[in-house]
C-alpha cells in the first residue's frame, strides 16, 4: 500500500473502481459471491484454525473489495483452510465461503503468487501431480514424499516419529509398500492425460491466463 | 356468547394487542360495530410484558390503562378473550369468521376476588413471564388484566384442585364444565392485528440458549426488570441467582440471517439501546455496571439517532462491532464467555459476561396463509408479515365503480416488523381502510332499499 495518490494522477478515481473485486468474480471459483459479504464476522469466529490466520476471511473479503491485489494474493491464509465447512453453515448469507478459500489459492497458485514454501501449497502440488500422473492416489509415493519434503534428515526423523502407525497400517493392509515400486493407477493414462490438458485450456482461455 | 350482533357492517379484528385495540378503538370511536377477539385470557399483547418502551423510556401500563378505559366506555366495541380464528372465508362486505372459544372455566360474574387463587396449591408456567416463574393454576393473567377474570388453567379442570377452586368461589362463577364452542362471525372488514413472537433462540444454536442458563432473550429481560416479573425487578444471573452487572447483548439474534429469519426485525437495536439504560437504572454509577453491545450494524432508524447518540455518551456502554461466533461456558466461573473477531481491526476476542442477552428476531405470530381462504388470498411476504395488496380478501368481480375492492388488512406487527409507536400507526390506518369498506357496503345496502 506505498500507493499515494498526487495531484498529477490523471484518475485518483482509479483507486475506486474495484479492479480487483472485478478480477476475483472473474477469476475466482465462485468470487461472485464476495460483495455479498456483511463484515458480521461469524465466519473468522467460527473458524477452529481461525487464530493461526494472519487474515480471517472476512479480513480477506473487505481487502479484495479495498483493491489489495499483492496482499491477498501472496497472503498465507487461505491456504490455511481446513474444508470444515464450520463458516458455511453459519454465514448469515449462505455465502460458500470455503470455496472462495479454496478458489483464491488457486488462483494466486495459477499466477505464481502464493507463497512458495507453504506447506499446505506443498502437500497440494505433491498430491495432484501424484493422482494426475496415474489416475489414482499412489498413496505409499504420496506419504514418502510428504515426509521428505523438507530434505532427507528431517525426512528420516518424521518416518522414524511415525514408524508405530506405519507399521501398524502394514499389518491391517492399510498400507501397500509394493505400491512404492510398481506405478498402477487407471487404464488408458493417455487419455486422461489429454482430458485434463483440454481442461487446463479452456480454463486458460476463460481465465485469460496462458 | 350468543348475543352477538354481527353484519356485513360489522368490522373485525384480529388480535387484542396494542395494534388490535387500537384498530378496534380508532374505528368504534368513529361509530362502526366492531368484535375483537384475542386468544389469551386477556388484551395488551406483548406491549403488556415490556418493561419500558423507547423512546421516552415510559411505562406501558399508561397507555394501557387509557385504552383499557377507551373500551369499557365503548358500547359498540364486544371484546372476545380466548378466542381464535380458525378460518375466514368470503370476500369484501361478506366475510365469515369461524372462531374457537377455548373455556376459561370462569364466568362473567367472576369478582377476581382471588378466593381460588387461594384454594389451589397447583402450580403452572406463567405465560406472562416467558415461564421464568410459576402461577398458581387458578390465576389472574396480570395486574391489569383486562377481563379482571380469573382463569382456570385446564390442567387442574377434572381435579381435586379444580372443586377446591370451584368450592372456594363466592359468588359461584366457576363453572368446570364449560366446553370449547365455535362460532360463525359475520363481517365486512378484517383487520389482522396478530402480532409477533420472538424467534425461537434455541434455534440459533451457537449460542447456547437451552444450553446455558444465563444465556436469556430480551423478551426475558423486560420480565426481569419487571417489579412484579420472575426476579421482582433485580437483574441477576439465572444460574446462580447472583446479581447481573457486566450484560451482553447480542444483535441479529436470528434477524438478516438466511438461516433463520432473512429480514431485519428492525426494533431490536433500539430494544438493546434501551435495555443498556436499564444498567443506570439499577446501579447507578457502580463502575462495576457495564453493558456491551455486539453489533453488525446500528440500525436505529430517523429520529431514534438522537436516542443511539445519547447511549453511546454512557461510559457504561461499549459496542463491539462483531457478530459473536459462539458461546461456551467459563470451565471456572461458569460464566458465558462470547467467541468471535471484531470489524474494527479483526482482534480475535473471548470475553466472559455475567448475563448474555440475545436480541431476538419478530417473526409473525400467526401463520395467516394456513387460515384464510376468501375469494382472493392474502398477500404475505417472504416473511409471512401481511402485504398491503389491493386485492387482499377482496371481491370476486371487483368491478370498475368498486376499485379497491380488498377488506382484509394487517396492522402493526402481522404487517411488518414495528414498534409501538409505529404499530400504533399502522392499526389507525388499518382501521380506516376497514370503516371505509363497511362505508361502502352500508351504502350499497341503503341503495338497495331506496329502490
Amino acid at each position: 500500500m506505498n500507493q499515494t495518490t498526487s495531484v498529477s494522477d490523471p484518475s485518483p478515481v482509479e483507486k475506486y473502481r474495484n479492479n480487483f473485486l472485478k478480477e476475483v468474480e472473474a477469476n475466482v471459483e465462485e468470487g461472485d459471491w464476495v460483495k455479498m459479504c456483511m463484515q458480521c464476522g461469524v465466519c473468522s469466529g467460527s473458524c477452529p484454525l481461525g487464530s493461526a490466520w494472519a487474515h480471517p476471511p472476512q479480513e480477506l473479503f473487505m481487502m479484495i473489495r479495498a483493491g489489495q491485489r499483492e496482499e491477498v494474493l501472496r497472503s498465507e491464509s487461505m491456504w490455511m483452510c481446513t474444508s470444515c465447512y464450520s463458516c458455511v453453515v453459519r454465514c448469515p448469507r449462505e455465502l460458500p465461503i470455503m470455496h472462495i478459500m479454496h478458489g483464491l489459492a488457486n488462483y494466486a497458485n495459477r499466477l505464481g503468487l502464493a507463497p512458495k514454501m507453504n506447506p499446505t501449497k506443498r502437500f497440494a502440488k505433491l498430491f495432484w501431480d501424484n493422482i494426475a500422473a496415474t489416475g489414482r492416489v499412489n498413496e505409499s509415493r504420496l506419504s514418502i514424499k510428504l515426509y521428505f519434503m523438507n530434505g532427507l534428515v528431517s525426512g528420516i526423523k518424521t518416518a522414524f516419529a511415525m514408524r508405530k502407525v506405519g507399521l501398524g497400517m502394514l499389518k491391517t493392509h492399510r498400507l501397500n509398500l509394493i505400491g512404492f515400486f510398481r506405478a498402477g493407477g487407471i487404464k488408458e493414462k493417455n487419455q486422461l492425460q489429454q482430458m485434463l490438458n483440454k481442461a487446463y485450456e479452456i480454463e486458460d482461455k476463460r481465465k485469460g491466463l496462458s | 356468547m350468543s348475543n352477538i350482533v354481527a353484519t356485513h357492517e360489522t368490522i373485525l379484528v384480529i388480535g387484542g394487542g396494542i395494534s388490535g385495540m387500537t384498530t378496534a378503538l380508532e374505528a368504534a370511536e368513529c361509530g362502526k360495530d366492531v368484535i375483537l377477539i384475542e386468544k389469551n385470557p386477556a388484551l395488551g399483547g406483548r406491549v403488556s410484558q415490556l418493561y419500558k418502551y423507547f423512546p421516552k423510556l415510559c411505562r406501558p401500563s399508561c397507555g394501557q390503562e387509557i385504552n383499557l378505559r377507551r373500551i369499557k366506555a365503548n358500547k359498540r366495541l364486544r371484546v372476545l378473550t380466548m378466542a381464535e380464528i380458525e378460518n375466514l372465508t368470503g370476500e369484501a362486505g361478506n366475510y365469515t369468521a369461524t372462531v374457537k372459544i377455548h373455556p376459561r372455566y370462569v364466568k362473567e360474574n367472576c369478582t377476581a376476588c382471588g378466593a381460588c387463587a387461594r384454594a389451589v396449591t397447583a402450580q403452572i408456567d406463567d405465560p406472562h413471564n416467558y415461564g421464568m416463574s410459576k402461577i398458581g393454576a387458578a390465576y389472574l393473567p396480570n395486574n391489569m388484566a383486562y377481563p379482571q377474570r380469573y382463569v382456570i388453567d385446564p390442567s387442574i379442570v377434572g381435579t381435586e384442585q379444580g372443586e377446591k377452586a370451584k368450592a372456594a368461589c363466592p359468588v359461584d362463577a366457576i363453572d368446570l364444565d364449560m366446553q370449547e364452542q365455535s362460532m360463525k362471525i359475520k363481517c365486512g372488514a378484517v383487520v389482522f392485528a396478530t402480532g409477533w413472537r420472538p424467534y425461537d433462540a434455541s434455534r440459533i444454536e451457537p449460542y447456547g440458549y437451552e444450553r446455558y442458563e444465563d444465556v436469556i432473550t430480551s423478551v426475558e429481560l423486560e420480565r426481569m426488570m419487571d417489579p412484579f416479573g420472575p426476579s421482582a425487578g433485580k437483574l441477576v444471573r439465572p444460574s446462580t441467582g447472583e446479581e447481573a452487572k457486566d450484560i451482553a447483548f447480542i444483535q441479529c439474534a436470528g434477524s438478516r440471517d438466511r438461516n433463520h429469519l432473512s429480514h431485519c426485525s428492525r426494533i431490536c437495536c433500539m430494544a438493546s439501546l434501551k435495555q443498556s439504560t436499564y444498567l443506570g437504572e439499577k446501579y447507578g454509577d457502580d463502575e462495576d455496571a457495564k453493558a456491551t453491545i455486539y453489533y453488525i450494524d446500528i440500525r436505529t432508524i430517523d429520529r431514534f439517532e438522537d436516542f443511539e447518540r445519547q447511549v453511546r455518551q454512557d461510559k457504561k456502554v461499549k459496542f463491539i462491532k462483531s457478530k459473536v461466533a459462539s458461546i461456551v461456558k467459563h470451565p471456572d466461573s461458569g460464566k458465558p464467555v462470547l467467541i468471535g473477531v471484531d470489524t474494527h481491526g479483526y482482534h480475535r476476542y473471548e470475553n466472559a459476561h455475567d448475563l448474555v442477552v440475545l436480541a431476538v428476531g419478530m417473526q409473525p405470530s400467526l401463520d395467516i396463509a394456513s387460515i384464510t381462504h376468501t375469494t382472493h388470498g392474502i398477500a404475505l411476504d417472504s416473511s409471512g408479515f401481511i402485504e398491503l395488496d389491493s386485492a387482499n380478501g377482496g371481491s370476486a368481480n371487483g368491478d370498475s365503480e368498486n376499485a379497491a375492492v380488498n377488506g382484509v388488512f394487517g396492522a402493526g406487527c402481522a404487517s411488518n416488523p414495528l414498534d409501538v409507536n409505529r404499530s400504533v400507526q399502522s392499526a389507525t390506518a388499518a382501521a380506516l381502510r376497514a370503516i371505509q369498506v363497511v362505508n361502502r357496503v352500508a351504502a350499497s345496502s341503503s341503495a338497495a332499499r331506496s329502490q
